[in-house]
């Protein structure tokens, strides 16, 4: 066994409107910033460990799809590290 | 008969349903969710508040709760279930109903009236009313925008199964009545029971339904409990 860590990044699919990255821009540029737009992400990093990275990749994805993020509304991306 | 109201850490519209329910003349048990569901529960009502502090999502976790599966259970079989507001985002997130609430589109917390057009009458949870009948009901959530996909919304016009439309006071549903952004105003739907008998919804009837607090608009959605 080895250790890794999984990394969920979960985000709201393209046209799904995000008031919450909304209101963020807009405090944002009261602050003089200037930007076209801004996207808000969760980001969860999952420490386990597995036989290989291709199963512990295995075991994260489906963290993803049973909890983690909605399928209605969200992408997912899943990254696997070995752990340091 | 008992409906059982399934409390959760951070439920806080459990007792305000009894109250409701027994108004009615509905008996009511408020079960901790680690109990599980009593066997002689003939109806599940998910109650309105904050589960599990609305952590990841609101009602994510909650629907990862064990009862969830008796609740499951008792759906299949036919009994009411009805998710109210926190207990709506719990139905879609266990997949008892599709589609999913997620941040209001003015990025606030809204607690106001609003009002609903009862969209299809022929269900148990809307037989107390007449299509098009306009209700008056308060909505309290931060994150009730119904979203679905192009695809599930016919499903759902198609197969009738929107309960209520944010409209104005005349029954006009229009962008400006929306409160929250939902995708065609969908207020309250029907889930995966196979007799309709699965219904979540963010406004709150159970808030309008005692005479004393002056609307009663609430009363025929909670007659489908019993």
């Amino acid at each position: 066994m080895t250790r890794y860590t999984g990394t969920v990044t979960v985000r709201l699919k393209a046209g799904v409107l995000d008031p919450e990255a909304e209101t963020t821009r807009r405090a944002l540029e009261r602050l003089g910033f200037e930007l076209d737009d801004l996207r808000v992400a969760d980001r969860f990093e999952v420490d386990l460990e597995a036989d290989s990275a291709a199963a512990a990749e295995e075991t994260v994805a489906a963290m993803a799809e049973r909890l983690l993020a909605n399928p209605t509304i969200h992408d997912v991306a899943v990254e696997v590290t070995e752990a340091a | 008969m008992t409906v059982a109201i399934v409390r959760f850490g951070g439920s806080n519209c459990d007792r305000d349903s009894r109250a409701a329910l027994a108004a009615l003349g509905l008996d009511a048990t408020i079960v901790w969710h680690e109990d599980g569901l009593p066997a002689d529960a003939t109806a599940v009502v998910l109650p309105g508040g904050f589960s599990y502090g609305d952590y990841l999502r609101p009602g994510a976790i909650a629907a990862r709760s064990p009862i969830l599966e008796d609740v499951r259970a008792a759906a299949e079989a036919g009994r009411p279930v009805l998710g109210i507001c926190n207990g709506a985002q719990i139905g879609c997130e266990s997949g008892l109903a599709p589609g999913a609430f997620t941040a209001n589109r003015s990025g606030r917390f809204q607690c106001e009236h609003v009002h609903l057009r009862v969209e299809n009458a022929e269900t148990p949870w809307t037989a107390a009313y007449d299509e098009g009948d306009v209700l008056e009901l308060p909505i309290a959530h931060g994150e009730g925008r119904f979203e679905i996909d192009e695809a599930g919304l016919e499903t759902l016009r198609d197969e009738r199964r929107i309960l209520f439309r944010y409209c104005d006071a005349d029954g006009a549903v229009t962008d400006a009545a929306n409160p929250n952004g939902s995708a065609d105003n969908v207020a309250g739907l029907v889930g995966a029971g196979p007799a309709g008998n699965v219904a979540v919804m963010m406004p709150h009837p159970e808030r309008a339904t005692l005479p004393d607090l002056g609307n009663v608009d609430g009363q025929g959605v909670l007659r489908g409990l019993g």
